[in-house]
């Protein structure tokens, strides 16, 4: 066999041993919706699972506006301390998941879907992306 | 291609002879004599274990390498674009709720892509009519207040002047949302820079979260402005007390 075939043989060797380490060695990654929030204040510590809200979806239907202007959600994940008990007073997302404007809220297993022990977090966040801080210009 | 399956099949091998009890003498030690000679077509039913046990006829020693020399030691890439939630990493599978929700690519059909973010531009979306958000909860005939009213910003960088276009924000947002928590209305009286945004200050509020992301490729939505041709870039004063020759 001529050395050429040889060397690209190895090559997919290689290829082969890293798809194997990608798939099956090294841990899961996470590659959730870009703007997918997790909400886990108390979800956890009241034994159920944390909340994952999709803006994409969301957002489809409805302007930004309507959430954080007229509903009063902060921009700030988890920082609206949002309980079951604001929901069915009809506040946060209960003034929508009422079974009116969208299903209302017996639906648990639909709002309280994330992977237990995920912390509030917003997916795909350009901070969360910078490898080192970013850069602070000279004070003068 | 029957060569290609099998030496991955082979390094399926590699990997196992790797991770075991040859690693601590400092080198791998591999036994490919009897691979060399196998018919092609003999792949299909290849076992790979069997070939870790294959006749010694050639061995191959191939060095440790430390694992710091990674080709790309930091690079994130994104794998998998807007995967199905039972398959993201954040949703539990062991929730039935989760294969209820909507996939995000079946939302996605017939929306213009772009090539960050959710990979959907949602301006043109809205502006196209591919989609008709409310504006009120309930009402779905309201209308946005839109204000057409760009902010133009020159930066002493090389990169082009930022251009604020009011339209596009206030298809989305009311007033309220940025004006004041976020921005004083009054052209020149914020201070703004790349540092605050990527940390999630000012523009960065909204964009790198929901909003189209800070990467190479989203630079110039923001910098859209271009510098006049003869624009050169202010030489700092350490060069100009010390010119180089
Ligand atoms: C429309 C979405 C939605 C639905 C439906 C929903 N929840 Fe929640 N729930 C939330 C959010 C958001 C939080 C806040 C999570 C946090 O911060 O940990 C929450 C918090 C909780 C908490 C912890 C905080 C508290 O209020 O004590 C419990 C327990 C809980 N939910 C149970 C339920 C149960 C049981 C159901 C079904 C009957 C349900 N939820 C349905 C959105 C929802
Ligand atoms: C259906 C309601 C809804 C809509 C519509 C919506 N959001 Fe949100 N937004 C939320 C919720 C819920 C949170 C999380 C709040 C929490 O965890 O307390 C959030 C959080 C945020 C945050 C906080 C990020 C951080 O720093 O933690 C930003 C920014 C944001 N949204 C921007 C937007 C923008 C921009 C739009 C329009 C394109 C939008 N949202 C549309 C409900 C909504
Ligand atoms: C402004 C109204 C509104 C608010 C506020 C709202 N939702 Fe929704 N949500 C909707 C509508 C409308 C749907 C679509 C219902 C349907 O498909 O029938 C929906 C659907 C969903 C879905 C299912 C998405 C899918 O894949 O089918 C989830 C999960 C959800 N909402 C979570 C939440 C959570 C968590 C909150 C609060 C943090 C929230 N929503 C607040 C209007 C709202
Ligand atoms: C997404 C955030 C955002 C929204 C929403 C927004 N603005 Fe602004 N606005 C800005 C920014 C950024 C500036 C520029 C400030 C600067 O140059 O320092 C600005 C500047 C202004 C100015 C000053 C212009 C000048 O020439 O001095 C006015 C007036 C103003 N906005 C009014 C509004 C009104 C009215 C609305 C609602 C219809 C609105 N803005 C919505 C971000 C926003
Ligand atoms: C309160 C949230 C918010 C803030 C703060 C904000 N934006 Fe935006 N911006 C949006 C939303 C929502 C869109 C719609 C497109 C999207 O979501 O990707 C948008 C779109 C844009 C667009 C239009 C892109 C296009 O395709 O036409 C530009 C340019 C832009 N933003 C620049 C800025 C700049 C510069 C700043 C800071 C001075 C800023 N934005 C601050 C929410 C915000
Ligand atoms: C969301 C809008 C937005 C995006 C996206 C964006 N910039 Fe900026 N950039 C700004 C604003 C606003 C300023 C401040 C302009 C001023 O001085 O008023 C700025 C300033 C700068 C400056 C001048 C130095 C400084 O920190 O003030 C540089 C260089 C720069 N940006 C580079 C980039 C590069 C490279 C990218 C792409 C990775 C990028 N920007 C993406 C909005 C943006």
């Amino acid at each position: 066999m001529s050395r050429v075939t040889k060397h690209s043989k190895w090559r997919y060797v290689l290829l082969g041993a890293m798809t194997w380490l990608a798939a099956f060695a090294l841990p899961q990654t996470v590659h959730a919706e870009y703007a997918d929030v997790v909400i886990n204040n108390y979800a956890d510590a009241a034994g159920i699972r944390p909340v994952v809200f999709p803006h994409w979806f969301h957002r489809i239907r409805f302007r930004c506006k309507v959430c954080h202007a007229d509903l009063g959600f902060q921009f700030k994940a988890g920082g609206n301390k949002i309980t079951m008990a604001k929901i069915i007073d009809g506040k946060f997302c209960g003034a929508c998941h009422n079974g009116e404007i969208a299903w209302s809220v017996e639906n648990c297993a639909m709002c309280h879907s994330g992977i237990p022990g995920t912390p509030t977090h917003f997916h795909g966040s350009t901070v969360q992306r910078l490898i080192a801080p970013a850069y602070k210009p000279v004070e003068k | 291609m029957k060569l290609r399956s099998k030496s991955v099949f082979l390094g399926f091998a590699l990997t196992l002879a790797i991770s075991g009890p040859a690693c601590s003498q400092g080198f791998v030690e591999i036994h490919a004599g009897g691979v060399e000679d196998m018919p092609l077509d003999y792949a299909p039913e290849y076992n790979p274990v069997n070939e870790v046990a294959a006749p010694v006829e050639e061995v191959i020693r191939l060095a440790q390498v430390s694992g710091a020399n990674d080709f790309n030691r930091n690079l994130k890439k994104d794998k998998m674009r807007n995967p199905p939630p039972p398959e993201d990493g954040i949703h539990d599978t062991e929730n039935e709720g989760t294969f209820v929700l909507m996939p995000p690519l079946e939302a996605y059909e017939g929306l213009p892509p772009s090539d960050f973010g959710n990979y959907v531009d949602w301006v043109k979306a809205i502006d196209e009519k591919k989609i008709a958000p409310r504006w009120d909860r309930i009402d779905s005939s309201e209308e946005p207040f839109v204000m057409d009213m760009d902010i133009h910003r020159p930066v002493k960088a090389s990169v082009p002047d930022v251009v604020f276009p009011h339209r596009q924000h206030t298809e989305w947002l009311s007033c309220s949302n940025c004006h004041p928590a976020i921005f004083i209305p009054q052209k020149g009286a914020n201070q703004i820079n790349m540092s605050a945004i990527l940390l999630g200050q000012k523009c960065g509020v909204c964009h790198g979260k929901v909003s189209f992301p800070i990467t190479t490729k989203s630079c110039k939505k923001c910098h859209s402005k271009p510098k006049p041709a003869d624009w050169q870039p202010p030489l700092s004063e350490a060069t100009l007390k010390n010119p180089w020759r």
